[in-house]
């Protein structure tokens, strides 16, 4: 196992090596950049399978920071022109968002490297991956689990919903989203209506009505690190989580949860560099890398997140601490689990998230 | 004759004076040096903030900032129909200008998101429109404008852009008191579906309330016991008191889970001494109780420390006195000894009531949906949904409520009165 | 008086807080009606503890008080109907004067209108008419104290209660109350228990005092009888200034007592506390007592002392002799002009008499 992290490594830094030999190694003074993303499991992947060997081949250094999502950080460091964060893992909403308010840096995408397959960057990303301000690394997805050794029979997301039939409490992230698309799904809407049917107050009527089935079994979440937490302690009998954490209480920690694919609501990650950071051309550089067909295909190997580029999945191997455990079928877009899925929309989010938080809240205290 | 008196009085009443005033002035001088740091300290973390949130909450140039020109064009504009093909025109050369800059505040996405506030799904309008926008290189502006996206024909988008392009503006207040305009532009009370603050404040009072009630039941007795009690018992008792202070608020929090939560001690034991069923648990915690609960924990200190201070300092011998003219117990207590403890309770009462209605972090861990405070949703603007503005009228608002409630105090009680012990 | 009921009366009252020591040992007291009696003693000598006990805020952990005949050791506090000043006279901070005065008339219903008027006359009592709308704060001690007393008469109570009342005033204003409160008690016929351990301020004001130590009463008797009288070293000692010579008894005849001093002068005194001969005494002798150049049949013992001291009082010059082996021989010699010659190392002729001087225990 450890024979086998090491090679990876040093494959890893070989191709790191070649590629960034000559940019900014050749400068001859190492720089220090922070890179700031959700923390736990998520966090671990991404220093094992970036940080570590960028940082071995160029001589530079990263400091991890984490947080729980939003813009709110970023923004006071711009506003306050005190720009400690270099790059910042953000959702795509909220890379849309920063950009068009000005607070991230433009991002120019003829710079990141081709595809190990000489695919070029531009046609090797999944569409969509690549927006104005940012450079897209993985899929991630909201999904529902429960507890095996509890509850048997789980078949599909309508099953949330229905305390009846599986007696107990619920956990949902705190807020509108992707709470509303999870609730018409279950009310029958196929994936590709939940938007149009947000769009209108009727749909948004029905989404909450069907929420209100379930509003006296509902426990909330606001960090990725809570549900398996909720889970676990036996608050929840059903709650949706972030497949990533999830998938490592599974494996890591043996827990007997199982996540339910049906009616996944999944979402980009990207790299945004606020606007002004220092050392840019250092960040830059650690985008390039990070980006790579290798590095993204790596960092799957530590949490189940999927690789942004179509070259990646191809090399995406097994679990880092257990080689019989393969991660393809664990990733949100593997066929089987990619049956009833819906991407979070991050222009509807954009347009609407303030006027359906402020109901979301205002139903919350009712 | 006696007369000379006064004059004399008069003719050196100054001079002392002066002098009195020379000799002071150094002390006076020293002394203000003295307070100088902390007069700075202040200032600098206390009025200026306050003054900036203050000012944020009615100012916003997040129009004015990105379309200059097409601001004053449209503060003129009466309002009737759509505006002319000028003011289209210098709306669009404007909006282009704000494309290409590059400066933090003047992109088109800080108007988009002002307008979206007041009309909720119009942001994709604009951001869309300002890509767009370069492309319109001749008249007519107002049909070409129209052609990327035919919202631009509904007069609401423009009635809705003249009202947020007034620097100084009401809208957040408006919306912070559960308002809205409607397409009148009238001000009206928004559809109860989104009404929210209100009601929160509403509940963070009650709330408010009960914490300091059932601190004030809670702390009374302890705080006469600590007051009573030989010093080696009192000081057990009182770092019981103390240790929730001590305690970070994160093991704080984890034992409070660990208690609470239906499979936590409390209900373990309840079920196993068949008090309640397996089906039976409470919930008590992720909502109001556990809110309650955890609030009551950490402000209990806030309310024994200054009863105890104060009655501390009442002797005995005033209750043996009041029995010695032939009180009973209760009555000797309610007329002789409660009054006296009236500083102590004030102050508390003041101090919990106020850290209560301003808590943030206790009921965002514990709280669940119903345990929500009004500091709550402010930390949603200003952490999450970014809207600044509101956030800074809800927490001027909440100021306001704080500072009504010691003026109210003041009239009932008299601040001076009051022993934070 | 003793053929009536006493209005108190202490029956082998014992008094311990820890369970291990008494700090009251065997009281016994009766209180006449009309009677002032003092508790007179040391601090912890456990007087205060009695007047606590008959208060009601403690009980007694043996014997029984009783109260006009009745016991009264399961009675609470509120009705015994006792009234009483405390030390820091414990008047209430958040009421006026009035207030406080009409408070125990408040407790016991009185209409409002003669509760009114019986404030007044209180206030009136105690020349404090104009202050009834003040504060006990606002107030200089002696005032205070003189509301404490009105408050605890105000209700008529039967008896009396003063616990070292005039501790926290000084000494003129101190001198001052002891007056007033004597006139009240004569004026008004109260009965009044009171503790001190001021024996000047108990000599000036009781009937009868009560002199304790260590939680027994070492003498009770009137004033006068425990100055020229006391029973024992210790209440000689207590009450008043004496002088005091150690030795033994070689002869008893009658109430004659002839003591060898330990230095081997031989003088004669007034039997009080000795039983055979050979005892060890103490001889006590007040200073007023004993003349300087006494004609020789005018005294029953005459020495011939030296000077070592003198201290000007004004009315009198405190002169310290020795005298009989003993050097701190207290002799107060009245200010006239046949005195006037003393000087420090003379030898002069001292001399007194024998009922002045007392063989006491040793």
């Amino acid at each position: 196992m450890i024979n086998k992290l090491v090679k990876k490594t040093l494959i890893a830094t070989a191709v790191a090596t070649t590629m960034v030999a000559g940019s900014v190694q050749a400068e001859g003074h190492s720089e220090e950049i922070t890179v700031v993303s959700w923390g736990g499991a998520y966090t671990v992947s991404q220093v094992e399978a970036y940080h570590k060997p960028w940082m071995a081949a160029t001589g530079n250094t990263i400091v991890s920071d984490d947080y729980n999502g939003g813009l709110a950080e970023i923004k006071a460091q711009v506003m306050a022109e005190n720009v400690t964060w270099n790059l910042v893992d953000v959702e795509l909403s909220d890379a849309v968002r920063g950009c068009d308010e000005g607070i991230l840096e433009v991002m120019d995408h003829s710079v990141l490297p081709d595809g190990d397959n000489g695919v070029p960057a531009a046609e090797d990303f999944l569409p969509g991956a690549l927006v104005e301000c940012a450079v897209g690394n993985i899929v991630w997805s909201t999904v529902f689990i429960h507890d095996e050794s509890k509850i048997q029979g789980v078949d599909g997301l309508a099953d949330f919903f229905d305390t009846n039939k599986f007696p107990g409490k619920r956990g949902m992230r705190k807020g509108a989203k992707p709470n509303l698309e999870f609730a018409l799904m279950a009310d029958g809407v196929e994936p590709a209506d939940v938007y149009e049917m947000l769009s209108t107050d009727a749909g948004v009527d029905r989404a909450f009505a069907k929420l209100d089935t379930i509003k006296d079994s509902m426990v909330w979440w606001e960090s990725g690190a809570q549900p398996p937490q909720l889970l676990a302690d036996g608050e929840v009998t059903m709650t949706t989580a972030y497949n990533g954490r999830v998938f490592n209480a599974i494996a890591s920690e043996g827990k007997p949860f199982v996540i339910n694919w049906d009616g996944q609501v999944w979402d980009l990650d990207l790299w945004v560099i606020p606007k002004g950071a220092p050392n840019q051309e250092a960040t830059m550089d650690f985008v390039k890398f990070s980006t790579g067909t290798k590095p993204l295909a790596d960092q799957a190997s530590w949490i189940p997140y999927g690789p942004l580029r179509k070259s990646s999945f191809g090399l995406v191997g097994s679990f880092h601490s257990d080689a019989s455990l393969d991660m393809a079928p664990h990733m949100p877009t593997a066929p089987d689990n990619f049956k009833r899925a819906l991407q979070n929309d991050f222009e509807f989010w954009a347009d609407n998230s303030d006027q359906l938080n402020e109901r979301f809240n205002a139903w919350l205290t009712k | 004759m006696t007369t000379a008196n006064p004059s004399i009085d008069q003719a050196t009443a100054l001079p002392l004076k002066e002098k009195l005033a020379r000799t002071t002035a150094i002390q006076r001088r020293r002394a203000f040096l003295l307070t100088l740091p902390l007069v700075l300290f202040l200032l600098i973390s206390f009025v200026f903030p306050i003054g900036q949130m203050l000012f944020n909450s009615i100012h916003n140039n997040k129009v004015s900032g990105v379309v200059p020109e097409f601001t004053t064009a449209i503060q003129k504009w009466d309002g009737q129909g759509l505006p002319s093909e000028e003011i289209f025109e210098i709306f669009v050369k404007d909006l282009a200008k704000a494309k290409k800059v590059r400066e933090v505040g003047r992109k088109v996405g800080n108007m988009a998101t002002r307008i979206n506030y007041e009309m909720p799904g119009s942001r994709s309008l604009f951001t869309k429109s300002g890509r767009k926008v370069g492309k319109i290189k001749q008249g007519p502006y107002k049909e070409a404008l129209i052609k990327i996206d035919k919202d631009w024909a509904d007069p609401q988008v423009w009635l809705t852009l003249q009202r947020a392009s007034y620097d100084i503006s009401p809208a957040f207040y408006i919306a912070a008191m559960d308002m809205k305009y409607n397409e009148a532009g009238e001000i009206v009370k928004a559809d109860e579906l989104y009404q929210i603050y209100l009601n929160n404040f509403g509940k963070t009072l009650w709330l408010a309330t009960l914490i300091t009630l059932i601190c004030v039941v809670l702390a009374y007795p302890v705080a006469y016991l600590l007051s009573v009690l030989p010093l080696r018992q009192s000081n057990l008792l009182m770092i019981m008191v103390l240790l929730p202070f001590w305690t970070s608020l994160l093991v704080r929090t984890t034992a409070w889970i660990a208690i609470l939560q239906t499979e936590g001690v409390i209900n373990d034991l309840l079920v196993y001494f068949g008090v309640i069923g397996e089906d039976g648990r409470i919930q008590m915690i992720y909502n109001q109780t556990g809110t309650i609960i955890a609030m009551v924990h950490i402000l209990l200190p806030f309310m024994i420390l200054p009863l105890y201070s104060v009655m501390k300092t009442i002797q005995p011998t005033y209750m043996r006195a009041a029995l010695s003219m032939g009180s009973k117990p209760f009555y000797a207590y309610r007329r002789v000894y409660l009054p006296q403890t009236i500083p102590g309770l004030a102050a508390g009462t003041l101090l919990v009531f106020i850290l209560a209605i301003g808590y943030y972090i206790t009921p965002a861990l514990v709280g669940g949906q119903d345990g929500l405070l009004i500091s709550n949703l402010i930390a949603y603007h200003i952490q999450k949904s970014l809207n600044w503005s509101l956030g800074a009228a809800l927490g001027t608002m909440l100021l306001v409520v704080v500072m009504l409630l010691y003026w109210v105090y003041n009239r009932l009680i008299g601040i001076d009165k009051l022993k934070f012990g | 008086m003793t053929g009536e009921t006493p209005l108190v009366r202490f029956e082998n009252i014992q008094k311990s807080y820890d369970g291990e020591t008494l700090v009251v040992k065997d009281f016994n007291l009766d209180v006449a009606p009309g009677e002032f009696v003092t508790m007179l003693g040391p601090s912890g000598s456990g007087k205060t503890t009695c007047l606590m006990m008959l208060a009601g805020f403690e009980p007694a952990t043996q014997g029984e008080i009783y109260l006009k005949g009745k016991p009264i050791n399961k009675v609470p506090p509120y009705k015994r109907g006792i009234g009483m000043v405390f030390q820091n006279y414990a008047l209430f901070p958040h009421m006026t004067v009035a207030e406080n005065l009409a408070f125990p008339l408040e407790v016991r219903k009185v209409p409002k209108a003669e509760r009114e008027d019986r404030v007044n006359k209180a206030l009136d009592m105690v020349q404090l008419g104009a202050f009834g709308g003040r504060r006990p704060m606002q107030l200089s001690g002696g005032q205070q104290q003189r509301v404490a007393v009105a408050r605890s008469l105000i209700f008529d109570p039967d008896l009396v209660l003063m616990d070292e009342p005039l501790g926290a005033l000084d000494k003129n204003l101190r001198e001052q109350m002891q007056y007033e409160i004597k006139h009240l008690h004569e004026q008004l016929g109260l009965t009044v228990v009171y503790v001190t351990h001021d024996q000047t301020e108990a000599l000036t004001m009781s009937n009868r005092i009560a002199v304790f130590e260590d939680g027994i009463v070492q003498q009770c008797a009137a004033p006068a009888d425990l100055y020229e009288k006391p029973k024992n070293a210790f209440v000689a000692n207590f009450i008043g200034e004496n002088n005091r010579l150690v030795g033994k008894v070689t002869a008893i005849t009658g109430d004659k007592v002839e003591v060898l001093s330990d230095n081997g002068d031989q003088l004669v005194a007034s039997k009080v506390n000795v039983e055979a001969v050979g005892d060890r005494t103490t001889v006590s002798l007040r200073p007023e007592r004993v003349f300087v150049n006494p004609e020789a049949s005018s005294v029953d013992n005459l020495f011939s002392a030296k000077v070592e001291e003198l201290i000007y009082h004004g009315d009198h010059i405190r002169t310290r002799f020795t005298v009989c082996g003993h050097d701190d021989f207290i002799v107060k010699v009245p200010n006239s002009t046949a005195n006037s010659l003393l000087q420090e190392g003379n030898i002069v002729p001292i001399g007194w008499k024998m009922e002045d001087c007392l063989a006491l225990d040793a």
